[in-house]
Formats: C-alpha cells, structure tokens, sequence
C-alpha cells in the first residue's frame, strides 16, 4: 500500500512530533509512505476567514500536487473536511473543468488518518501500548464533517494499557473555531472553559482528538492553568509503544 | 447600565456586545439551563421519531421548492386570499411596511393594538414606530409581555425571554402591575398575567400578528403558539393585520403535516404545539371582519437572488440552532443586536442589513456546525457563514484601512508564504526567529503582542520546536523527496 503523507502547515511547524508518529505508525504497519516536500496548507484557514480567492490557489496546489498519488492520508480531520466540503464549491466557482476532474477522481483517495487505519488498511489493533487513562476529545470536523462516528474509539479501545474515559457533552466544540479564537477571544474562552470543565471532570492523564488545532486550544488553557492534563494526537497514542518489551521510541 | 442594542444598524459589533454579557453569570446561566432544557426535550421527540432524517428532507424539499417558485406562490396566496375577503399590500422595505400598517390603524382610528409575537415585527422596528404615531402596542405573548413591562430586549426567537429567571419575572410584574405581593409561583404569575390580558383581549378592537406559514392554496394563514393568547388576538378583535415576509409562503394546506412536525419538535419539543390557528380572509359574523395581510420583501429578493445564501430563507424560525449554538450559550441573544439572534441570526441579520451592518454577525461563530446538524430544513448554516465572510472580505479589498488591519494583512502574507514550498520553509524560519522573543525558558509562549494577544488571553501557546515535520522528514530520507513545484514536472 502506498500513500502520502500531507501534513498539515500548523503540524509542519508547531507539532512535528504529530507527523513523525504518522510516519512510525504508517511505516510499522507496512505502509509505503511519502511526503511530497512541496505542500503547504490545504488552505482552510483563508477560506473560513473569507479570502475565497486565496483558499482556491492552495486548493488548486493541493490537488495538482496530489492527483497522481494513490492515496493521502492527513493527521487533521478539519483540512479533511475543508478538502471534502469546501474543495468543490471552490473548484465550481473558480476552476476550470480539468481541475474540476481532477479533483472529483482525487477526492474519494483522501482519508483522515483513523478512516484510512480502519476503512483501507481495515485494522484497529494496531500494536501500540499506551497505560494511561484518556478522554477523547471529539474535534467537530470529524464529528460533524467527516461524520467519523466510532473509528476512534474502535482504535483507541485496542490500545494496550490505555483506559479511555467518557467526557459529558462530547458533541460540544471547544471554542477554537480557527481565526475565530482570535476574533472572538472572549467567547472562545469562555466555550473553552466549558469544554475543560467536562475534561477534567473525566479526571484523564491525557486529552486526545484528531486535530492538534483544538487540542492546541484545550492543552493552551490546561498549561495556563498549570493542571496535569496533557494534550496528545491520536496519531501519538497510536504509534506509541509505551512499556513494551521491545521498547519505545518515544 | 445600559441595555443591549438590538438595532443591527447601531449595535456594537459582536466580540463588544458579548463582553460585558460574558460577565453577567446569572444570565449565562439563565440561557445555558434554558437552552439545555429545551434542547433534551427536543432531543427526545426527535430520537423517538424513526423517520426524522426523512421528514427532515421533506421539510427541506418544501421549503427549496418554494423559494424556487416564490413569484407563483406568493400571487395565488394573494389570489385565495382575496378572494376569501383579505386585503393583501406588499412592502418593498421596513419603512414601507410600517407606514402601510400605521394607515390601516388610523383609518380604524385606533389608539392601542394588541399583539402577538412576531419576530417581523421586530424586524421592522414596528413597536417604537407605532408609539411615534400615538398607537400604544400591547404585548400579550407572555415572554413579551414580560420584556414589554420590564423594558428588556428578547435574547432567542421562539422564548424571547429566556435570559429571565422566575424571580426577574416575578419582580416585572409585581412592579408593573401593581402587585407587591404577588408570589414567585408558576401559578400566581400566570394569573397575574392572565387578569392583565383578560382586559386587553375584551377591549382592544384591533390586532397585529405575524404568521408561521401563508398557504397558497387556500389563501390561509397558519400561527402556531403555546398558550392561546395568540388565538385570542385572532378571534377577538374587529380588525386583524398580519405581518409575514414573503418567504412564508408553503404550496399546500398538505404541506403542513410536514412542516407542523419538525416544527413543534425542534422549537418547543413537542409532538404538536398546542394551539395550531389557522384562517382564511374574513368569515361573516365570525372573528375579525377587517383582515390584512402585509408582505415584507425587506432584502428578501436579494437573498434569493444568491445561490449559496438563498437557503437562508428556507427557515421556519424554530430556533434549534440557537438551542444547541455553543456561542449562544455563551452568549445568549443580545449580543447578535438583532432580533434574530443565534447561528439564524449571524446569517440572516447581515443580509437583511445588505451586507452593510452587522458585519461581525458571520464571524461569530467557530463553525462547529451543530446548528446544520439540527435544522429541520437543513440549512448550512456554516456554508452561509463562510459565503457571507467571503462577501465581507471582498468588500475590505477595496477599503485603504485594509493595510492597517492585522487580520487581513496576516491572511495575504500568509497566502504568500503558502504558494510555494521554499517562501513557507522562509516564513517557518522568520516565525522561529521572531517567536523566540516571546518564549520562556521552559518552551513555552505566555504573551504575545497585537493579535496573538488575542489568544494569549487565556491559552499559553507552545514554542516553535528546533526542528519541522518537514526537516525531520529531509533529514530521514537523506534527501531522497525531491521538491517539486506542482504544475512543474519534473523531468
């Protein structure tokens, strides 16, 4: 099986070790892994604030870059989303119909990490360990755009060691929203403090989500507020091998 | 203290108006209790409901099918109506629609109308207008009349006095009405309020209402309400006006059994409202002898000019969105400075206004989408949202304050720094450089200036790692990736 590995422009920088986990978990599973150097941003950022025409020259590059590769596999529900949502309002208003092509035949080849663990490479034991108690945090996207319903829990309940604790109001967003945490500062705050409420009431080690973007809002607040919960991609947990005999390269 | 301005055209803009909300916690939690009530009633009904998905898509199909064929509807809704003895006029804007209702009252030389809730009507501002024209508007919705007395603004569409608790209502009336002491008990208040509508309703001989549905068919108008002070109005009075935009039209007196079920299920979470009314003109000897229907266009032509954001105006104004809208829990409704409030509101409010105010309404939402997910019309809310950010944006392109506002400076450098993989590894060094001034000796970042201010309120930011996915990757392969610009191939 071969794919590419997109990673998104925030995970390039901020989270790297969101990426390389990817890679060891894709790799140790067997997967022949690339990652076009060339990629940038999946261009969500611009077309949620607005800037349509800017959204559409990183959609066009994104689907130019990938439209021969065999699949992409994407540690972020949310640039999944925008790729499955958005793309084809963008490429319909400002394509041409080449580019409409290709993005329809690239389309069905783009998967969220957990889709392409369970739906194509159809496993969910996926030989990690990790021993401690996580609350999975439930990104909107994957809920409500990519509608990825049980994967992760399908994922994460094979984990050895890991004791995975139910968080009241799963469904509620945490207030991140994008440029909204910095348009809306207050408001985002005050949703965040309702979404650490129900997580620390989990009395979880770890807060786990398929996107670092909100799990970069929810570990931001956690840090300020010097408490012990840490944020950690699902991609982490999964390609972790914690207490193994074999050891960790953690 | 001042209260909420809920005129879109003055209203501060959103981040403002909810700052000060965001500090009163007995109204947050006055709307977060009453939102969640609502929204597990709803839930309920909805959930026990096997084919909800499917009504949901009827509803939808409906609605669509209207604003597809809105000329033809709203004709042979005027048609039927007149012919069963209504008057129909049609406003082209607010102004238009006040005028022609204030006209009819003075031709009934009327010096008090009572009214039902009607969200039009706070949409064209007709209270305050009605009071300039010596015409005292009475409230007998009971949430308004609550708001009316106490000199509130409402904060959510179907309960407009959500962000009110019992013992706020209790003291409303006790001032109001003269009853020192009057108890704070369910029963006692709504005897209260009873005894002062009683004399509303058998002295006012002329009433306003808006409607939930103007059926075509027939020329009826359909209202549906919990407590019958509604039909009161309705059946009462010598003279009826209904205010209704044109939107509200449906083909058929069939369409209803859809339309009726996803209604009371998703406002009030209820299997059918208790009061459905409906009538056609002018029955001899029977209710209201004088009927007006006033159609509102008010914008409404303009959205349905647009293909993303005709949606809008699919909605039935149950207001589940507003129900399970995280920002609106926050929030609750003053903060829209519109009588639409919520996710409806952020999209229907700027539009109405011609995208000219309440320009922050469409950024006010961190697009979770759960208002989409509970639509009975499956309004995209969130599309909408980001349609009309698009249209606020285009419109910032040609202003010259463009240059100084942060956000949009940032968005075109970073647009840059995204079209090519060499300008993004550049600005990932320049963002290495320059964050390493703000990072503390432990990694990580506590303040920052300008915007990143904004999110350093309250959430501490990690620094920039020494290393990039990017690099690591370079580093692993040994250079074996090549960089290849998309649209250059390689050869």
């Amino acid at each position: 099986m071969r794919a590419s590995l997109f990673i998104t422009c925030y995970n390039d920088t901020l989270f790297p070790q969101t990426g390389r986990a990817a890679v060891r978990l894709l790799e140790r599973l067997g997967v022949d892994l690339d990652f076009l150097p060339a990629q940038t941003c999946c261009g969500q950022m611009h077309a949620n604030t607005g800037f349509r025409g800017e959204a559409y020259s990183q959609a066009r590059r994104f689907v130019q870059l990938y439209r021969d590769t065999e699949c992409v596999v994407i540690p972020s529900s949310s640039c999944v989303a925008m790729i499955r949502e958005q793309y084809p309002g963008l490429f319909e208003e400002l394509g041409n119909g080449d580019l409409r092509k290709q993005l329809t035949a690239l389309l069905p080849r783009v998967f969220e990490l957990s889709e392409f663990l369970t739906d194509i490479l159809k496993v969910e034991d996926v030989g990690a360990c990790f021993p401690h108690r996580v609350a999975y945090h439930a990104s909107c996207h994957s809920l409500r755009g990519l509608h990825i319903g049980e994967r992760p829990f399908r994922l994460l309940s094979k984990v050895r060691g890991l004791q995975l604790v139910p968080i009241a109001n799963l469904d509620r967003c945490c207030g991140f929203g994008g440029t909204f945490s910095v348009k809306n500062a207050e408001v985002s705050t005050a949703m965040l403090e309702s979404k650490l409420t129900d997580l620390l009431a989990t009395g979880a080690e770890y807060c786990t989500a398929l996107d670092n973007s909100c799990l970069m809002h929810v570990g931001g607040a956690l840090h300020r507020q010097n408490l012990e919960m840490k944020p950690i991609h699902l991609a982490e947990i999964l390609a972790s091998t914690e207490g193994l005999p074999q050891g960790s390269d953690r | 203290m001042t209260g909420p301005v809920m005129d879109p055209r003055i209203a501060p803009p959103f981040p403002e108006a909810a700052f000060p909300i965001l500090q009163n916690t007995q109204l947050r939690k006055n709307v977060a209790h009453a939102t969640d009530v609502i929204q597990a009633k709803r839930n309920h009904l909805v959930a026990e409901k096997k084919d909800w998905q499917e009504l949901r898509t009827s509803a939808a199909a409906i609605r669509a099918h209207v604003l597809a064929n809105l000329a033809t509807y709203l004709e042979q809704f005027e048609k039927n109506c007149t012919a069963a003895g209504g008057v129909v006029h049609w406003a082209k804007d607010a102004a238009e629609a006040r005028q022609i209702i204030i006209d009819i009252l003075r031709e009934e030389k009327a010096s008090e109308v009572i009214k039902i809730k009607t969200m039009t009507s706070a949409e064209i501002q007709l209270n305050p207008a009605l009071e300039a024209a010596g015409i005292t508007a009475s409230e007998t919705d009971l949430a308004e009349i609550i708001l009316q007395l106490g000199n509130e603004e409402p904060s959510h569409i179907v309960v407009p006095a959500l962000h009110v608790n019992r013992q706020q209502v209790r003291d409303i009336f006790a001032r109001r009405m003269g009853l020192p002491q009057l108890p704070d008990d369910p029963e006692a208040l709504t005897a209260a309020a009873r005894t002062y509508l009683r004399k509303k309703f058998l002295t006012v001989p002329t009433a306003i209402s808006g409607a939930n549905f103007l059926i075509a068919d027939t020329g009826s108008v359909a209202i549906v309400e919990s407590e019958g002070n509604g039909r009161m109005c309705l059946t009462l009075p010598k003279t009826l006006i209904t205010l209704a935009g044109i939107e509200k039209v449906v083909p058929r007196f069939s369409d209803l059994e859809v339309l009726l079920q996803v209604l009371a299920r998703s406002a009030t979470g209820e299997r059918l409202n208790p009061y459905n009314s409906l009538w056609a003109g002018v029955t001899p000897g029977d209710g209201p002898q004088n009927f007006h229907v006033v159609l509102l266009d008010n914008g409404r032509s303009e959205i349905l000019a647009r293909k993303v954001e005709r949606q809008t105006l699919q909605c039935i104004r149950c207001a589940a969105c507003l129900n399970t809208c995280p920002v609106y829990r926050q929030t609750g409704g003053h903060a829209y400075g519109s009588p639409y409030a919520g996710p409806i509101g952020a999209i229907l409010t700027p539009q109405l206004e011609h995208m000219r105010h309440a320009q922050s309404l469409p950024y006010a939402s961190s697009l979770c989408g759960a208002c989409y997910e509970v639509c009975p019309v499956k309004i995209n809310i969130p599309e909408v949202l980001i349609d009309l950010r698009a249209q606020v944006v285009d419109q910032e392109r040609n202003e010259s304050k463009r240059w100084t506002d942060p956000m949009y400076m940032g968005m075109k450098v970073a647009n840059f720094a995204f079209s090519s993989a060499p300008r993004f590894r550049l600005a990932q060094w320049f963002g290495r450089v320059g964050l390493r001034f703000f990072t503390d000796k432990d990694g990580w970042i506590r303040k920052l200036p300008n915007l990143g201010s904004r999110w350093t309120l309250s959430r501490d930011l990690p620094g920039m790692p020494d290393q990039t996915f990017r690099q690591w990757w370079a580093e692993k392969e040994g250079g074996r990736s090549r960089e290849t610009e998309p649209g250059k191939e390689a050869r």
